[in-house]
């Protein structure tokens, strides 16, 4: 497409990447506005178009039929400690793979990599299997230790490590006396700025909204995290759709959030293995 | 920051990298790989999970049989598969012309453009799946309400049905009605991969191109598309394999059972159930290796069809 080539071909990229932009803002519009009406509000004909004044009905039912302070507690906290520990163990290794030559360097690299094109399921059984072994179901260590393990983590540190940590430095610190774990405390970590941002961001929203593990490992309510107890709102006969949008609506904010202040960093992170 | 690092903690550059690599490598090892080698032990072992690891016994290839013979697990593989394609074939027809008339059209807004596609993406899919169910819902839900309201429009009067859709009631509208959140979901992230694509190409291509007269379809059909040939690979690759493991949204909008008739029934659900509705962790075992088989085979296939040609095209 040629933009200088008349004005009329542009405004119709205009016209079609406007309403495509509005397709993908309409559901987060809904979402909000739904979260404000009663549950009979929301299904009338015309359906609610504008905001209502029953948010805190809404959110005074959703407390009052599930823990649900308690869920978004629990949600922030392995969302945190998830993307503390896999910044700490992703930045090490990421370091010990850029930097320093040793035995079994390439072969544990590759392995780590090729898990990463290992389909989610395949974990699905055994982990639920090893974690009820441990004894750690309806722990929240369940969901942050396994994670910390990340193979797309340990691919962006060592790519970033590698192209933006000068060798030379470390070699100085080394010389001047200074120890390894300094090198990595003082030298590394600092460095590593814009890739914590990134892989931080990631971490923090894949576990948020993270499903299917929740799912297999937290068997009681009151250690369900939001996406699992918002599923549990929902049931075939009585369904309160107002709480459930209050809920949503709450669980999604954050990210909205999130995103609004750091898209360009989070998109350039989550294409890294597409662009070169 | 002068932290002061302890004598006892000082270690030679020998031994660093094993020092750094130990809590990755351990965690690694143990839910990582460890769990794919004890899935791989668990697909040729029938247990009882009431009865504790001791029921565990070998039953050789029998879970692999009852798998292959089992009516749902092929419902599920074909429903995965018609969901993978609606989803997806879609996704990529839409973000390439999206991609293109942004990088076109849009300099002074096109992070913000850009961001809008992008966010779905990185919304709770249980959020969105549960919105949906509210607008795919039948009396008064905004999707038939919407179609409903086309009707009264002259021209379109004809494409739209008589009455409001059961969309999640139906065997036949369920698959329609997760298709096309995983559409919406998804487009916007191929969006940024292609855009990303369009930037590698050099401008006197195009250049040169107006220059000898091409129309900029020609353009788009001579120039762009074999330039992001290898982001295509790429993107689709990724569709294959994240289409096939479709899990939350089909889910939520079947109430985790796989809908009327197991029309929304995916077969990573049917994983699921396999395992903690019907607690046969052995079949489930097993059934994962053959849906992995079958990723790999169609990742295996699109890589053939997206290998690069000759130079000269």
């Amino acid at each position: 497409m040629n933009p200088k080539k008349g004005n009329a071909g542009k405004w119709l990229a205009y016209g079609i990447v406007g309403i495509g932009a509005l397709i993908m803002l309409a559901p987060f519009y809904f979402m909000f506005v739904f979260a404000t009406h009663s549950r009979t509000s929301i299904f009338s004909a015309p359906p609610p178009v504008y905001f209502s004044s029953n948010l805190v009905r809404n959110i005074d039912i959703l407390v009052s039929t599930i823990p649900f302070w308690r869920n978004l507690g629990w949600s922030l906290y392995v969302a945190l400690a998830s993307t503390a520990l896999t910044l700490l163990f992703c930045s090490m290794a990421g370091y010990a793979f850029a930097m320093f030559e040793f035995r079994f360097k390439n072969i544990l690299f590759v392995l780590v990599m090729g898990t990463m094109l290992l389909p989610q399921f395949m974990n699905m059984i055994p982990t639920f299997m090893i974690m009820d072994a441990l004894g750690w179901i309806n722990e929240p260590r369940a969901l942050y230790v396994p994670g910390a393990a990340s193979a797309f983590g340990i691919f962006l540190m060592r790519q970033f490590i590698g192209s933006s940590v000068p060798r030379e430095l470390v070699e100085a610190a080394r010389m001047d006396g200074c120890g390894e774990i300094g090198i990595y405390v003082r030298i590394v970590l600092p460095l590593l700025g814009p890739a914590i941002g990134t892989l931080g961001l990631i971490t923090f929203i894949a576990s948020w909204n993270n499903f299917i593990m929740p799912l297999i490992v937290m068997r009681s309510p009151d250690m369900y995290t939001v996406p699992l107890a918002l599923r549990s709102l929902q049931s075939p006969v009585d369904t309160q759709w107002g709480a459930l949008m209050a809920g949503s609506a709450i669980a999604t904010l954050p990210l909205i959030v999130l995103f609004v202040f750091s898209s360009r960093q989070l998109i350039s992170g989550l294409t890294a293995g597409a662009v070169k | 920051m002068s932290m002061k690092i302890p004598k006892s903690l000082r270690i030679s550059p020998a031994w660093a990298p094993y020092v750094l690599l130990s809590p990755f490598v351990t965690l690694f090892f143990i839910f990582g790989l460890f769990p794919l080698g004890f899935s791989l032990y668990l697909a040729f072992h029938s247990w009882e999970p009431a009865s504790g690891l001791a029921s565990m016994s070998f039953v050789g290839l029998r879970n692999f049989e009852f798998a292959l013979r089992d009516p749902w697990f092929w419902k599920s593989m074909g429903n995965t598969t018609w969901l993978a394609l609606a989803a997806g074939v879609p996704q990529h027809l839409i973000a390439i012309p999206l991609a293109v008339f942004i990088q076109a059209g849009f300099k002074r807004f096109r992070n913000i453009v850009v961001g809008v596609y992008f966010m779905p993406y990185i919304t709770s899919t249980v959020a969105i799946a549960i919105l949906f169910s509210s607008l795919f819902s039948t009396d008064y839900g905004l999707i038939n309400q919407a179609l409903h309201g086309l009707s009264h429009i002259p021209v379109l009067r004809f494409l739209v049905p008589v009455g409001p859709i059961d969309w999640l009631g139906r065997p036949q509208y369920v698959k329609p009605a997760i298709a096309v959140i995983v559409f919406w979901r998804y487009v916007g992230f191929n969006v940024v991969l292609y855009l990303a694509a369009l930037q590698t190409i050099p401008k006197d291509l195009y250049e040169a191109a107006t220059m000898d007269g091409a129309s900029s379809l020609q353009q788009f059909w001579n120039i762009t598309l074999p330039s992001i040939r290898p982001m295509m690979y790429f993107a689709v690759t990724l569709s294959v394999i994240g289409g096939l493991q479709l899990f939350d949204e089909a889910f939520i909008l079947t109430g985790g059972h796989g809908g009327p008739d197991q029309a929304g029934l995916t077969t990573a659900l049917y994983l699921y159930r396999e395992a903690f509705d019907f607690d046969d962790f052995g079949g489930a075992s097993a059934m994962s290796w053959v849906l992995f088989a079958f990723v790999a085979l169609l990742t295996w296939l699109t890589n053939i069809a997206f290998r690069p040609r000759n130079r000269s095209a």
